[in-house]
């Protein structure tokens, strides 16, 4: 298969008034056509930071990203539209994302104005093709969102990702929002819609049940940095990192009968901001020690298997 | 079986809000029962009413627009409905307690932490300066918060830590009930795991019973002694927290365990949603509200008001297809 997207040493800083914000700090990795790659974390981690960074909305602070071969990182303007086209994005909240003062099919068909196309009946007819994708009933065509519920909301923010035919689309914690029934239903739609249009999905979520579900390959961050990833199945069956171990015990289960095996985590995240170097995760980990502090490394452990803590073979 | 105390009753609570031209009827006709030192987990989608059962039990409705229309809460014998504002107040915040889902918006940004647990420590109990802040320091410390962080304010806490301060700030007048509404729906994974574990190691130490709403089953399966469904108001399904877990029986708890993500973590298996929406609480239908989304739902459903019914074991359902649910699974 093709690779879709290669981000090389991709950083993203903030200039805040106590110092630099690392929020993403040197993150690589590659991407196949038409798979899922989710992206797990804690808030503050900066998994939406890579995603938004990703599609250029911010401009990165320095590193490379190939999306088809062509580094987005240095297009320019009229490019960059272009490639938009190909690369969306369905956000977080369903209500604030929308345009309170736009109609359902206003705010679909806005992306086919924006890119030039003038025919409005062809717009029209494909407003409503795409409705009809998303499983929203033609009578919503003209509410507006204050009118919908969460769910539907969420289903117009899909259709408005998915007019131009993407081939990438960053979904930022698309379902969070969302009761456990709908957000069943929008899964559902997502994974149909993965199968028929052969998109790749990079899945931001904290929510680490669902990202088992979704995803092929998953990437788990600490603080600005990857410390873990792998295939979705390795990542449950064997994660290596301490702070993976962490964050996997701490899903309550929802099952009477599990035994629980949990790695109570002491501490809470640190600053991003300064960070010194070595393993940022060290000052909550057990298996801590002054080498630790040293810059760490990524290293592959198994086939496709990545983990960064240089303890890796005592842990496992 | 052991001889358990109640604690608190709820017998058939209605509960009204009166909007622009609408009625809401937010609850409809709840009974439910907490025994000492155990736990009942209030499970259910957004507005669904969890959260309205707990206010209306502290008498924290909303005014003028909510109102309980009937049905009373027993607690200590004394049924809080009709007792005088005067009364209800050495209960709320001293007997009773709740902690509310968003720590960030629960706190007064302008005192500093310390003050605030010794505040509702000074409004129940008669104890002089020193010791209510000592006891105040030991609460934060009871919640793994240094107490030399007392003159701190809200805002140089992060939300984990916030939302312990609260949970302090509940326990200050050790109340005989805790009432919990999405404790830790705000904070991350390995926050919430620390959060949690406290809140059972607390009530372990302080035999607090626990009132506590969420909608992660995960959480109730961890927590809960008993637990009680909720759907458009109503209680559908009432029992013990294994008897939920291994026998579910209503088509609306059995659509919930088919929306989560299996835990084996197999893709290949389509996740099962309910189909549609909750109804419109103004206007709710006639018979089983859940008939429309339900694959069971016959005629007579719609027609005929449903009762709770034991179907063994103190195993509650409000369903009239039980049988052939059950055969169908």
């Amino acid at each position: 298969m093709a690779t879709i997207l290669e981000v090389q040493n991709l950083k993203k800083y903030f200039s805040t008034p106590r110092g630099l914000l690392h929020a993403v700090d040197d993150v690589s990795f590659k991407m196949e056509a038409g798979t899922t790659l989710g992206v797990v974390g804690e808030s503050g981690c900066g998994k939406s930071t890579l995603g938004r960074t990703i599609l250029h909305l911010l401009d990165s602070t320095d590193g490379k990203i190939f999306f088809e071969g062509e580094d987005v990182t240095q297009v320019n303007r009229r490019k960059l539209r272009q490639l938009r086209k190909d690369m969306q994005i369905i956000f977080q909240d369903p209500f604030s994302s929308l345009n309170p003062r736009m109609s359902v099919s206003d705010t679909i068909s806005e992306a086919f104005y924006i890119n030039g196309e003038k025919n409005k009946d062809y717009i029209r007819s494909e407003t409503r093709k795409l409705m009809d994708t998303v499983g929203l009933a033609r009578i919503f065509e003209y509410s507006y969102p204050h009118e919908l519920d969460g769910g539907r909301c969420q289903r117009i923010g899909i259709a408005r990702a998915l007019a131009l035919n993407p081939k990438f689309i960053v979904c930022d914690e698309p379902v969070s929002a969302l009761d456990v029934s709908i957000q069943a239903q929008i899964l559902n739609l997502m994974s149909d819609l993965q199968k028929e249009k052969k998109l790749s999905y990079m899945f931001v979520t904290h929510d680490l049940s669902v990202v088992r579900y979704v995803s092929d390959e998953i990437i788990v961050m600490y603080l600005g940095q990857m410390v873990e990833k792998a295939s979705s199945d390795e990542l449950f069956k064997n994660p290596l990192h301490p702070y993976t171990k962490a964050l996997l015990s701490a899903i309550p289960v929802p099952d009477v009968h599990h035994k629980k095996n949990r790695v109570l985590l002491q501490g809470e995240i640190s600053s991003p901001i300064n960070p010194a170097p070595g393993c940022r995760f060290a000052a909550r980990c057990i298996n801590a020690t002054p080498e630790c502090k040293k810059p760490q490394k990524l290293v592959e452990v198994s086939q496709g298997h990545f983990v960064s803590c240089s303890k890796v073979q005592e842990v496992k | 079986m052991k001889e358990a105390e109640k604690l608190l009753t709820i017998n058939d609570l209605t509960v009204e809000f009166t909007s622009d031209r609408e009625i809401i009827q937010a609850v409809n006709h709840v009974s439910l029962e907490i025994y000492k030192g155990e736990t009942l987990g209030l499970v259910g989608e957004t507005g669904a009413g969890k959260t309205t059962i707990a206010k209306s039990i502290l008498r924290i409705l909303p005014k003028p627009q909510g109102r309980t229309k009937s049905g009373s809460i027993i607690f200590d014998g004394a049924d809080l409905l009709s007792i005088s504002e005067h009364e209800m107040r050495k209960i709320r915040g001293n007997k009773i307690s709740m902690i509310f889902q968003d720590p960030m918006s629960a706190l007064n940004p302008v005192v500093s932490v310390g003050k605030q647990i010794s505040e509702a420590i000074m409004l129940h109990q008669k104890l002089s300066k020193k010791e209510t802040k000592e006891l105040a320091i030991k609460m934060l410390e009871m919640v793994g918060i240094p107490g030399a962080r007392y003159d701190e304010y809200p805002h140089q806490f992060s939300g984990g830590m916030k939302q312990r301060v609260i949970i302090a700030m509940a326990l200050a007048c050790r109340p005989e009930l805790l009432l919990a509404d999405e404790p830790t729906t705000a904070l991350d994974v390995t926050i919430q795991a620390q959060v949690l574990e406290m809140m059972a190691k607390l009530k372990e130490e302080l035999k607090t019973s626990m009132l506590l709403i969420t909608h992660d089953l995960g959480i109730v399966a961890e927590t809960c002694d008993k637990v009680a469904v909720i759907y458009a108001g109503e209680i559908i399904e009432y029992a013990g927290v294994e008897e939920i877990f291994d026998n579910p029986v209503h088509p609306y708890t059995l659509g919930l365990f088919g929306s989560l993500p299996s835990a084996d973590g197999d893709k290949e298996k389509r996740l099962k949603p309910i189909n549609g929406m909750m109804p419109n609480p103004a206007r709710l239908p006639g018979g089983c509200k859940f008939a429309e989304r339900c694959p069971h739902a016959s005629e007579e459903c719609r027609s005929n008001e449903i009762e709770l019914a034991d179907t063994g074991e103190g195993h509650l359902v409000r369903c009239m297809k039980c049988s052939l649910v059950k055969e169908a699974r």
